[in-house]
């Protein structure tokens, strides 16, 4: 264990010295004030609307950022380390690999959930103080459930960058597969399962339909912080498929630490065949 | 206890034989020279000792445990070869850094930071470090918690001549100390007065191992006299008769070159001294170079065959 913490530790420090957690709390903070003040401005006014718009605009926001600054932040987390000729060292050291990647992992996931804790968090705290009439529990629970939600996606891509990082033996490789994972998921996706069921002609199973949803992360995650208001109608494109899941919110959670349990066991595997 | 046995050793890459039956042990106290080209199994070899590959077969115990077991890496150094440590970070936050993963204390990052010389630039971020120092700060890594064993592959690249010496007299006290040290290096005239043991490594193939006379016995290489006489042709017929030369030859009309074999070596400078006349006498033996180049080319005679003819 503490071997896991020294590493965790020196991502966290090196995370505060070089402003990476600072960067990402302002952008949070930023976007999502941003948004809770601009959010309507196509529809001609300037302030805050609602909290189920808001918290609906800053997800379809999340699913853009977060995995991309999850998989900058990670992507180079074993490759980096061979490169400099730190991973042969440390391997020497009383230290196993898993235990590397599990410090590897602690320290990513605290500075992702630290500085979408804080950026968001903050947005939170400046939305109940400016605005007179705004319900604060539901505000509460909606900017805790995205807050949560957001944390889950982050180290699922995380972890993402870590299968990347643990097979490739150069950097700028991990860091153009760590692109093309973002592109899979965050725009790929959608357009294939799209593309799918039109040229499918209904030929696919539609009791199967929602299911396909849970492959992709960025997608339990939308569907998490909008089903929550219980207006299906926001759902919209691909997402409306969501509208027929056979379970609630309860199996969506279960379904994000899924994604982020299996890309990370699948990194360990890679990793202990990972020739040194 | 031995530091490290390896016995019968065999390792392959790709079906490729990288190691071929390789025995090889050292004991505490010594320093052994593990010398080869690149890629004649040097590094896999280190890599087996340090745990991080398994041999496929043979056996293999590192201070009396199984080689990259958390309590048998704790007493280890190891300076890996053109280790660029982590820019950002100065050396002493480096070095704490590695101490807190050795679970030794961080009371003695000070004092190795002065061991190697690093003390005025501790806090400098490893950045600006030049080559020398980025190495000096590596050792003083495999230096903490004082390992048992100590394993430096080419230590001395980008020392000046000054921290090489320091470097050595460093070594030798930790040798007298009962570390067992095992030390990677291409520059042979070096290392040579300060190892106990030399392994030769060719082609995944352990050609040679042993101390300095041993190899000389086993190279059986001639040894070199040059005399200086005001009456050489006398001297030679001196030898002639009962001791047999390789080689004769008189570079000048006051100097005598004569090669005989090793084991002729004590009778013929007898013999030549008590001709009578010599001036100066000079024994040239077989330097670590001479018998590393010797083993080297013994396996392939088509590359022995070459270097003859060019020869």
């Amino acid at each position: 264990m503490t071997a896991i913490w020294t590493i965790a530790r020196k991502e966290l420090n090196d995370s505060l010295r070089n402003r990476w957690l600072l960067a990402i709390a302002v952008v949070f903070a930023t976007l999502a004030m941003g948004i809770a003040w601009f959010g309507a401005a196509a529809s001609g006014s300037v302030g805050y609307v609602t909290t189920p718009a808001t918290i609906a605009s800053l997800a379809s926001l999340g699913i853009f950022l977060i995995p991309l600054i999850a998989l900058l932040l990670a992507y180079d987390a074993i490759v980096g380390e061979d490169e400099g000729g730190t991973l042969l060292l440390l391997l020497t050291y009383p230290l196993s690999r898993g235990q590397l990647l599990l410090g590897k992992f602690l320290g990513h996931g605290l500075i992702l959930a630290l500085a979408t804790l804080l950026g968001f968090g903050l947005a939170g705290v400046a939305i109940v103080m400016l605005v007179d009439d705004v319900a604060v529990v539901p505000l509460a629970l909606a900017l805790g459930r995205f807050i949560l939600s957001s944390v889950l996606l982050g180290w699922g891509f995380v972890a993402l960058a870590y299968l990347v990082s643990v097979r490739v033996s150069e950097k700028p490789v991990a860091a153009g597969l760590a692109l093309a994972v973002w592109f899979l998921f965050v725009l790929v996706f959608d357009l294939l399962l799209l593309g799918t069921l039109v040229a499918g002609e209904g030929a696919i199973r539609p009791d199967l339909l929602p299911w396909l949803l849970l492959l992709n992360p960025t997608d339990i995650y939308r569907l998490l912080n909008i089903v929550a208001f219980g207006d299906a109608s926001q759902l919209t494109g691909v997402l409306s498929l969501g509208a027929d899941l056979p379970f609630g919110a309860g199996g969506l959670w279960l379904a994000l630490l899924v994604w982020v349990a299996v890309p990370f066991t699948g990194a360990w595997a890679l990793f202990r065949n990972r020739r040194i | 206890m031995s530091c490290f046995e390896l016995t019968q050793v065999h390792y392959r890459y790709d079906r490729q034989p990288v190691l071929r039956d390789l025995s090889l042990a050292l004991a505490p106290g010594q320093i052994l020279g593990l010398f080869g080209h690149n890629g004649a199994g040097k590094t896999t070899t280190i890599k087996l000792i340090l745990g991080l590959l398994t041999p496929d077969q043979g056996r293999l115990s590192v201070l009396g445990g199984e080689a990259g077991d958390a309590s048998v890496a704790r007493h280890i150094g190891y300076l890996p070869e053109n280790v660029m440590f982590y820019p950002q970070l100065s050396g002493r936050e480096i070095l704490r850094y590695f101490a807190r993963l050795k679970r030794v204390s961080e009371t003695q990052v000070p004092e190795l930071l002065a061991q190697v010389g690093l003390t005025d630039a501790a806090d400098r971020r490893v950045r600006t470090y030049s080559k020398g120092m980025r190495q000096r700060l590596g050792l003083a890594q495999a230096l903490l918690g004082s390992p048992r064993l100590l394993m430096l592959d080419e230590p001395t690249v980008g020392l000046d001549p000054v921290a090489t010496a320091e470097l050595y007299r460093l070594l030798q006290r930790l040798r007298d100390n009962g570390t067992g040290i095992v030390l990677c290096s291409h520059v042979l005239p070096g290392v040579e007065p300060y190892i106990d043991q030399a392994a030769i490594l060719s082609a995944g193939q352990l050609q040679a191992c042993g101390d300095l006379a041993q190899l000389r016995r086993q190279a059986d290489m001639p040894v070199r006299l040059s005399l200086r006489s005001g009456r050489g042709d006398g001297l030679l017929s001196a030898l002639n008769g009962h001791i047999p030369t390789l080689s004769t030859l008189q570079p000048g009309p006051d100097t005598l070159v004569v090669e005989v074999r090793a084991s002729d070596k004590m009778a013929a400078i007898e013999a030549l001294l008590g001709a009578g006349g010599v001036d100066d006498l000079q024994v040239h033996q077989p330097t670590l170079e001479d018998l590393y180049c010797h083993f080297i080319q013994a396996p392939s005679s088509a590359d022995a065959a070459d270097h003859q003819g060019g020869v």
